[in-house]
């Protein structure tokens, strides 16, 4: 138990650590939304399509929850170079990580397309509302409203599970400038607790952003914690 | 597609089998220790959470704040701070060690919500009735709250533990010899990615899916005698 | 000397004072019924007795013995001697009937198994449940389900039953049922403090109704005179609201 912490530093750094951070919350934005994309796609498809895009759809998301995010993106950056693919581990990094967060994201958006119940369809069509006005005014709120507070939640997941991943094949976010930081000056158990402390106050402030934004939008009540 | 046809009779030898079976067992081994521990800790984390009265205050922050603060970080990250802690203060630990700590500390900060929320499921009136019948703390959690509150809490703390097989992956990291680092020695070794992370995906697959839907069809079945008698009727 | 005696009782939920000076003696013995609109502080005393609610000022006395809040073993031993029941029923619904009923006297207050057991069997069968001791709570009746209640309280052997609301939440054609349990105890000599809404049974079993209103108790006597002829004016509205019902 001899051990001196020298935070001086990891403070030192921490402009570099901050870019990090930036390029995280960069990254779980663009994934969030890549993979609302393709959640929102393979929802539609499997509530909505004939059966052998209902198959497909399942397909996808029963494969993609059920391997490890990690081994996806090894199999793109290791195994796509050998059909003449070659991409940098960036691009590795946020197609692995769209199409697995896709995949959960499915799961989030197809509760939200069912609880859309029968009943207050008939309320609209009762009302005289026409079919767009019923998408509008009944349909999307009542969805945003059901899977918000599952989609804030994902979001956070995003950010703080998932990003880091990117570390391992080498992307320069928040884990993986540490490590570079490291590296330079050994001090990797200060470099480490600081980059910790940066993902607590990133996802405290996502998670409060989203809380308030939640309310204001959806009059939802998310939590924060 | 012709070099990962040309590997299939090497790549699938019985040594590689063998060696491929043995990181799939050190994963399960990590992933069910690490989580039986983590929900351990958990149940103390939510008791001492629960604790009332003033001179409590501090023990409960101790305990919302650790929920909180390893909840909002990444579990590599977590990985690499067990690893550089112990290798400051107690210098020798196998990397085995480390990960069991790492998932441990991260499975306790998750489940630790899941076993609250088992709790406060048990109406609070129940908790009442025993509190004016002279029941302590502990008597009412063992004999009122416990019995009451293991359906909600088992299907999700499964499954939490369930999808931590594939989280584990990210202990290969540290050297942890379980099954995505083999695969990456694999490919090391000159075998096909195509080959080697299609049948790492697979390996995880195969212990997954079966896993979530063993806690899906628990879930359904535990949610139909939610607040009710002990099931008896055993087919 | 009275068995219970409240004295100057304050009580408060945050800032919100919900008990405010109460005073009531009930003597061993006696039926005592609280009344009042809801939010009169009724079911709160009842709750300060049994240390569900901590009392702010005033003084609690058992058969001369002043009850120390916040002293543990002095609130033990007065939830030893007062025991109850809630207007829903707060069964414990992980445990048959016998085992609610036999529970605290066996774990808590480690009494021979055997010995609660016949007990329990007794009053069990004097509540009418002699067929039901293997079932569970979400098996049984509103009705049933409150006369194990009563009879939980009862195997605790208390020398004073404390009675929220007990038919409140039932359907009308089970209160009968339950206030006959309760007729029976009340003959026996069982002092009993009663909160209820059905006039016409406090008016028959007590032998002294209270009525309170906002945290207070605003006249106390006699069924007849209290029910029948209110003086203060709170009161006459209130029974005049009530009993034109």
């Amino acid at each position: 138990m001899n051990y001196t912490f020298q935070f001086g530093v990891a403070f030192d750094v921490l402009p570099q650590l901050l870019e990090g951070a930036v390029l995280t919350f960069q990254m779980g934005v663009v994934t969030f939304a890549g993979g609302s994309i393709l959640g929102l796609f393979f929802a539609a498809l499997k509530t909505y399509g004939n059966r052998p895009l209902r198959g497909l759809a399942q397909a996808y998301v029963v494969f993609f929850t059920n391997t490890p995010a990690l081994i996806q993106i090894y199999f793109l950056y290791f195994g796509l170079p050998e059909f003449g693919i070659l991409w940098d581990n960036f691009v590795c990094v946020m197609i692995g990580l769209i199409l697995n967060s896709g995949a959960y994201l499915t799961e989030i958006m197809r509760a939200g397309f069912l609880s859309v119940r029968a009943t207050e369809m008939e309320a609209a069509e009762a009302l005289g509302f026409n079919r767009l006005q019923q998408i509008r005014h009944v349909i999307v709120p009542h969805i945003a409203k059901t899977i918000y507070p599952a989609l804030a939640n994902f979001f956070i997941v995003i950010l703080v599970m998932g990003t880091s991943i990117g570390a391992v094949v080498g992307v320069d976010e928040l884990t993986g400038q540490a490590i570079n930081l490291s590296t330079e000056n050994y001090r990797w158990l200060e470099m480490f607790t600081v980059a910790a402390g940066l993902y607590v106050i990133l996802t405290l402030v996502a998670s409060i952003a989203l809380a308030l934004f939640g309310r204001w939008a959806f009059r939802v009540k998310a939590k924060v914690f | 597609m012709e070099r990962i046809i040309a590997q299939l009779p090497r790549f699938f030898s019985p040594e590689n089998i063998y060696f491929l079976l043995q990181g799939m067992a050190m994963t399960l081994t990590l992933t069910i220790v690490g989580c039986v521990l983590g929900f351990l800790l958990a149940f103390i984390i939510v008791y001492v959470r629960q604790t009332p009265g003033w001179w409590a205050v501090p023990m409960r922050l101790v305990a919302i704040a650790y929920v909180e603060i390893f909840r909002r970080i990444p579990f590599l990250v977590v990985t690499y701070l067990v690893l550089f802690f112990i290798a400051a203060f107690v210098k020798q630990a196998s990397v085995f060690v480390i990960a069991l700590v790492a998932i441990c500390i991260y499975s306790t900060a998750y489940t630790a919500d899941i076993i609250r929320g088992g709790f406060e499921s048990v109406a609070r009136q129940q908790i009442e009735a025993a509190t004016a019948m002279n029941f302590s703390r502990w008597q009412t959690l063992t004999k009122v709250i416990m019995p009451q509150s293991w359906p909600v809490i088992l299907p999700p703390a499964i499954v939490f533990m369930v999808s931590f097989i594939k989280d584990t992956s990210l202990v290969s990291q540290v050297g942890v010899f379980e099954l995505t680092f083999r695969g990456k020695e694999l490919n090391n070794a000159g075998f096909s990615g195509v080959l080697v992370f299609g049948t790492i995906a697979l390996l995880y697959f195969v212990m997954s899916y079966p896993l979530t839907r063993f806690g899906a069809w628990l879930e359904q079945r535990l949610a139909a005698s939610r607040h009710h008698r002990p099931q008896r009727q055993l087919r | 000397m009275p068995h219970l005696d409240i004295i100057d009782l304050n009580a408060s939920y945050g800032s919100v004072g919900v008990l405010k000076g109460v005073n009531l003696s009930v003597e061993r013995g006696e039926v005592v019924s609280l009344v009042g609109p809801s939010g009169s502080g009724k079911s709160t005393l009842l709750r300060v007795l049994v240390g569900l609610t901590p009392p702010s000022g005033g003084r609690i006395v058992v058969d001369g013995t002043t009850i120390d809040y916040r002293s543990k073993s002095s609130l033990k031993a007065a939830r030893d001697r007062m025991a109850i029941v809630f207007q829903q029923y707060n069964l414990f619904q992980n445990m048959d009937v016998m085992r609610n009923v036999t529970i605290a006297p066996v774990q808590i207050k480690g009494r021979q198994r055997a010995e609660v057991e016949a007990d329990a069997t007794k009053i069990l069968a004097r509540m009418g449940l002699a067929d039901k001791h293997h079932s569970y709570p979400d098996q049984l009746s509103g009705g049933q389900q409150q006369r194990v209640a009563l009879a939980r309280a009862l195997a605790l052997k208390p020398e004073i039953l404390l009675l929220d609301e007990v038919t409140s939440a039932l359907d009308p054609e089970l209160v009968n049922e339950v206030l006959d349990a309760i007729r029976a105890l009340a003959a026996e000599g069982m002092t009993m403090l009663i909160v209820s809404h059905e006039m016409a049974f406090v008016k028959e079993v007590s032998s002294k109704v209270v009525m309170m209103d906002k945290g207070q108790v605003v006249e106390a006597g006699p069924p007849r005179e209290i029910i029948d002829a209110p003086k203060t004016d709170r009161a006459k509205e209130f029974f005049g609201k009530i009993l034109r019902h």
